[in-house]
């Protein structure tokens, strides 16, 4: 099986078309929702589509013009190049299914609801570029796209002090952004073209001689833009603000795929084009992983706002990635890969969950919360669900992606490997009392007439809870495809 | 024995689990009896197969079962499969067979509950649960099974939700024993890397196949100080769910969960698994003796430990709660002797002398509505079932023969006896002084519970408001009564099993080690001395047990004199619950680490303020944020996030 022409293209522009349709045809609010739903469902069948391809036949390619003797920008030997290998499939897929999530999740928003979606759409597309992209400028532009609809979306639709965390977390980007920028520039002059594949091949020959700075600084530089967007502590700051005044959409993308980006960047380019930089690197970045796991979970402890506990625990979570990533191993690296699948769909719906407490409550405030269950069995079992998701149980993806880390960098760093171990303990001590504290106990007067989840909220919740079963059950099914991505990446078979 | 028959003992209750969940609940209503048919008829099946697979096992000492491949990540392979040998099947037989009693006396206890459905799809997954630990043939696959085990106890525990206490005692459970696994998990990371390169790692534990399994691997791959701390951490691990000192406080507060759910907790599943993983492991400690020397005294030190605070408790289930951690730390101590056979039969016998006293002791509260034992009393004449049963099991416990208690715990005291030296001779004190204090707690509990005068059961307990934080009604009361016969039958058979258990085991039989022997188990002889100070042991404790309760209940609280300060100190449990939840938790890390942490953490701590003062970054938020106040957002954004495409386009120039 081969893929059509054009089929990442429409993968990554769809969105934004539907966003084209809506300025044209969104008159009426229910009309902008249906059509932003159409052209996500259409995109993540797409995904579905082009993961079939890609277990058949491999990473699909497109490219428009060739480097060096025909290149589509002139001058800069820049070309519309984009790939999907192992590396991007899942991820791919998780910003298509998301996307669905997130419409479904906005269905309650009544502000500019068609600003509102446009923004959305042209977020995913952002997104998507970032993961496809196999031209370094065209990677470059994608990222910085995303940021616009961010600021937008968490300024104009969020919650409590929405414009300085909207602020903050543009600023905090775009620092990272401009250390990446000079990045991408020296690695340009080094390597002569934006071919990230070129850069990978010569980067893994040790051939990439550089211009301007040293290979270590350029490393560095990726690496912290990297860092901010993972995050990694002490770079982390912005996201419990972004996270607790974002509408619930947004969170549910920011913690599922946004931060991704990072992950992905680290893999892909530190990884993939500087393994004898980033293998100096290592220490510092598994110390620093270390940190922000067992920090991350001791701040989840004393957050009383129940959106910013989510927060703090991607904090923790993401902490797991970046010791797969920075532990340099084919079992580590996949396993961090795995544990960015897993992170997505458990704590979006984690963030999912919360929304529609939200939603329902008026209030996050856990101590005002409590016996919810009683009156909300669906979002309450739901919430469980991802709960222990996220304490990592076997069965569930988070247990699998886990384990693989754990296995992957106890061989080379074993104490820090087993400190971060400790964030199990911490990570199920935190889910079982925030648990306690909001849906079991007595159940309070003023819940008595509270709702459960809507239509919309249970497709939306089902969506996410499928992959995390399916993936706990049977983890191959997404491992398999990160582990030859970074197979391909780190050089070996 | 076909592969498929051996998945179905797992599959079957699983089965169930799913259809309860997921099908008859939603559709059927939350309380339909269908629940327990599909429960108690799929565990009624993979009872019979156990039975199947344990006469397999004695006909061939072991039934090699194919492994499959589920997942290769380059030389990580992992092969799934199970593993039927002398140890599984007997722990097969244990868990299928006290599970199907309890379900079916769950019938009657649960009918009220409004919860019906749920609890038996929780039941039915747990014993789905622990079937998988038990015969897992890989240590991913076991510790899956372990895990769920861990969860199923949580959902069980808290199945009462709405009541804080039963939420809390859930939660506790829970993480006490996640804190044991952290170290489980550690030491399966250890194996990991100990694994030499040229023989590819699988976690199989046993792979007739392969030059060395995991079950082989001590001694030859692993070896010295990497292989103690593995076994170590195991140890860990099973402490945790075995409720081993230091991580024992779980147990005591689990019994917030419906008594049927004690039961198979404390006998067949749950706590068993601790053993049950040590004694699966046993060719490792075996290898490494320091850890068994650790376990040992882990298990010494618990059974006296425990059982001291068994002395002093009021509420029924409590006593039996530290009798549980009190008789599994007999178990670790033979096992850290390395004598297998008796602590597998400790555990055999065990789980069903234990399941009968917490089954008799629901029954009694389905009579009185509760569960302190000062406010019962009497009970013989009126539950005459029920004193019966709980009779037959105390004098197990306590060790009098002919009683199925008698004849493991003699096996046990005859290893440390036979052991010798400093470390014999003081295991062997400790169990003999543990055999004084088991007797002596189970006596005072029957004599407090069924002897003397009935002292009003619910009804007085809800007068005296000083204890009112102790009650555990569960919905029962009235006069006192017989239980019904869906309650009373399922207990005379344990009752019955209690009394004969010991010929698997007998003198001159021997088909319990026999089983093992292929695991390094062999046949005990009568130790004559040992057995017969075990017996005064238990006399004893009967008789102070006698001297001071058979009359009425004296109750720990008006002990007085110069024994008051021991006796708070025991009701009090050694204040450890204060020192992990009030010291620990509470003090050093939510109001001391934490608290600084997320102080550190907020924008009047360090992390923002240095991170935001750090440069272009701090002045920008002032910025954005003066910008936002005086309106001119969009221009400020649009300067920044074009800034980086000018600088693209300025070199678009330069470059070409």
């Amino acid at each position: 099986m081969n893929a059509f022409d054009g089929l990442i293209t429409l993968i990554v522009f769809l969105p934004v078309l539907g966003a084209a349709v809506i300025a044209a045809f969104g008159r009426r609010e229910s009309r902008v929702r249906l059509i932003a739903l159409a052209a996500l469902a259409a995109d993540l069948a797409l995904a579905v589509y082009a993961w079939t391809v890609y277990a058949n036949s491999g990473p699909i390619v497109e490219q428009l013009g060739a480097y060096g003797s025909d290149p589509w920008i002139p001058g800069i030997n820049a070309s519309y190049l984009l790939t999907i290998d192992g590396l991007s499939m899942p991820l791919v897929f998780l910003t298509a299914l998301l996307g669905v999530v997130a419409v479904l999740a906005s269905w309650h928003v009544r502000e500019r609801v068609r600003e509102y979606h446009m923004w959305l759409l042209l977020l995913l597309t952002g997104v998507q570029g970032v993961f496809v992209a196999g031209d370094l400028l065209l990677f470059f532009l994608f990222w910085e796209v995303e940021l616009v609809p961010m600021y937008f979306l968490i300024a104009m639709w969020g919650t409590g002090h929405r414009e300085y965390s909207a602020m903050k977390f543009v600023l905090y980007t775009l620092f990272g952004s401009a250390f990446m920028l000079v990045g991408v520039l020296a690695l340009r002059f080094a390597v002569g073209s934006f071919d990230m594949q070129v850069m990978m091949l010569e980067g893994q020959a040790g051939m990439i001689r550089p211009a301007f700075l040293t290979l270590e600084a350029i490393s560095a530089l990726f690496l912290i833009a990297f860092a901010v967007k993972l995050p990694v502590w002490p770079l982390h700051t912005w996201l419990p603000d972004a996270h607790t005044d974002a509408p619930t959409a947004v969170s549910v993308l920011l913690a599922g795929v946004l931060l991704k980006m990072g992950g992905y960047g680290l893999i892909r380019i530190n990884v993939g084009m500087f393994p004898g930089e980033t293998e100096r690197w290592a220490p510092l970045l598994v110390a620093l992983a270390v940190i922000s796991v067992l920090y991350g979970a001791a701040v989840v402890f004393r957050q009383t706002d129940l959106k910013r506990l989510v927060a703090y625990s991607s904090v923790s979570h993401m902490g797991l990635v970046l010791l797969g990533i920075a532990s340099l191993g084919a079992v580590s690296v996949t396993g961090a890969a795995l544990q960015m699948f897993a992170h997505g769909t458990i704590t979006g719906l984690l963030f999912l969950v919360v929304g529609i407490v939200y939603e329902n409550a008026h209030t996050r405030h856990i101590p005002d919360l409590g016996g919810l269950i009683a009156r909300m069995p669906v979002v309450g079992a739901v919430f469980i669900l991802a709960g222990l998701a996220s304490l990592g149980l076997p069965l569930l993806s988070g247990f699998a992606a886990e384990l693989m880390v754990f296995l992957g960098s106890f061989a080379v760093y074993p104490l820090a490997t087993a400190l971060a171990a400790l964030g199990i303990v911490l990570t199920a001590g935190y889910i079982l009392w925030t648990v306690e504290r909001v849906l079991l106990g007595p159940l309070k007067a003023r819940w008595r007439t509270i709702r459960d989840a809507s239509a919309q909220d249970t497709v939306a919740m089902a969506l996410l809870v499928v992959p995390i079963i399916a993936v706990g059950v049977y983890p191959a099914l997404v491992s398999d495809v990160f582990r030859d991505g970074v197979t391909r990446l780190t050089g070996g078979g | 024995m076909p592969e498929a028959a051996v998945w179905i003992i797992i599959v079957a209750p699983l089965a169930a689990a799913v259809l309860n969940g997921l099908i008859i609940r939603p559709l059927l209503g939350p309380t339909t009896r269908l629940a327990a048919a599909a429960a108690i008829s799929t565990i009624g099946l993979s009872f019979l197969l156990s039975l199947w697979a344990l006469i397999a096992v004695w006909n061939n000492h072991e039934v090699i079962l194919p492994l499959h491949e589920v997942l290769r990540v380059d030389e990580f392979s992992l092969r799934i499969g199970l593993l039927l040998d002398g140890l599984t099947a007997i722990m097969l037989v244990v868990v299928t067979s006290v599970s199907l009693l309890v379900q079916i006396y769950s019938h009657g206890y649960m009918s009220e509950d409004r919860g019906y459905v749920r609890y038996y799809t929780f039941m039915a997954l747990f014993t789905a649960s622990m079937l998988t630990l038990v015969l897992a043939n890989n240590l991913i696959l076991l510790f899956v099974g372990w895990e769920l085990v861990g969860l199923c106890s949580y959902l069980l525990i808290g199945f009462w939700f709405t009541r804080p206490s039963a939420a809390a005692a859930a939660k506790k459970a829970f993480i006490i024993t996640r804190f044991g696994d952290l170290f489980f998990l550690i030491a399966i990371l250890g194996i990991f890397l100990l694994w030499p390169d040229d023989a590819p790692i699988t976690f199989v534990l046993n792979d007739p196949d392969a030059p060395v399994d995991l079950l082989r691997a001590g001694g030859t791959v692993l070896t010295g100080a990497g292989l103690t701390w593995v076994c170590l951490g195991i140890m860990a691990g099973a402490a945790g769910k075995s409720a081993q000192f230091p991580l024992h406080t779980w147990l005591p507060d689990a019994m917030e969960g419906p008594t049927p759910v004690s039961a198979l907790i404390h006998a067949a599943t749950m706590v068993a698994a601790g053993v049950f993983l040590v004694a699966r492991f046993l060719p490792l400690f075996d290898e490494a003796e320091t850890a068994r020397t650790v376990v040992a005294l882990i298990g010494g030190f618990t059974l006296v430990f425990a059982a001291s605070m068994g002395l002093v408790m009021t509420d029924i289930k409590r006593v039996l709660a530290y009798s549980t951690v009190s008789q599994l730390g007999y178990m670790f101590l033979a096992l850290g002797l390395g004598a297998l056979g008796p602590a597998l039969f400790h555990l055999f016998n065990h789980a069903f002398f234990k399941a009968l006293l917490f089954l008799g002791s629901g029954s009694v509260n389905h009579a009185t509505g509760t569960f302190d034992m000062r406010f019962m009393g009497g009970l013989r004449r009126v539950m005459p079932w029920t004193y019966g049963v709980f009779l037959i099991g105390s004098l197990s416990l306590a060790g009098i023969p002919p009683f199925s208690g008698f004849w493991s715990k003699d096996e046990i005291l005859g290893s440390a006896w036979s052991h010798g030296g400093a470390l014999g001779t003081l295991l062997f004190i400790l169990a003999l002084s543990g055999a004084v204090m088991t007797a002596a707690y189970i006596f005072r509990a029957l004599y407090m519970t069924f002897h003397g005068e009935y002292r009003g059961g619910e009804s007085q307990e809800s007068g005296a408001t000083q204890n009112a934080h102790e009650t555990h009604d569960e919905g029962h009361g009235g006069a006192p009564h017989e239980s019904p016969r869906v309650m009373v039958a399922p207990m005379v058979v344990l009752a019955a099993l209690a009394v004969v258990s010991w010929l698997a085991n007998a003198p001159g039989l021997h088909w319990f080690t026999d089983m093992l022997e292929p695991l390094g188990a062999h046949a005990e002889e009568i130790h004559i001395v040992p057995a017969a100070l075990g017996l005064a042991a238990g006399l004893l404790g009967i008789g102070i047990a006698a001297a001071l309760y058979r009359g009425g209940a004296i109750s720990a609280p008006s002990i007085s004199g110069p024994l008051a300060p021991l006796a708070r100190l025991l009701t009090r449990k050694y204040y450890l619950d204060e020192l992990y939840e009030g010291v620990v938790v509470r003090m050093a890390l939510y109001g001391g680490l934490w608290r600084f942490l997320s102080w550190f953490d907020s924008e009047k701590g360090i992390v923002d303020r240095a991170v935001n003062t750090f440069g272009v970054v701090g002045r920008n938020v002032g910025k954005g944020i003066r910008v936002v106040e005086t309106g001119q957002l969009q221009t400020s954004l649009t300067v920044l996030s074009i800034g980086a495409v000018l600088i693209v386009a300025a070199y678009i120039a330069w470059g070409g």
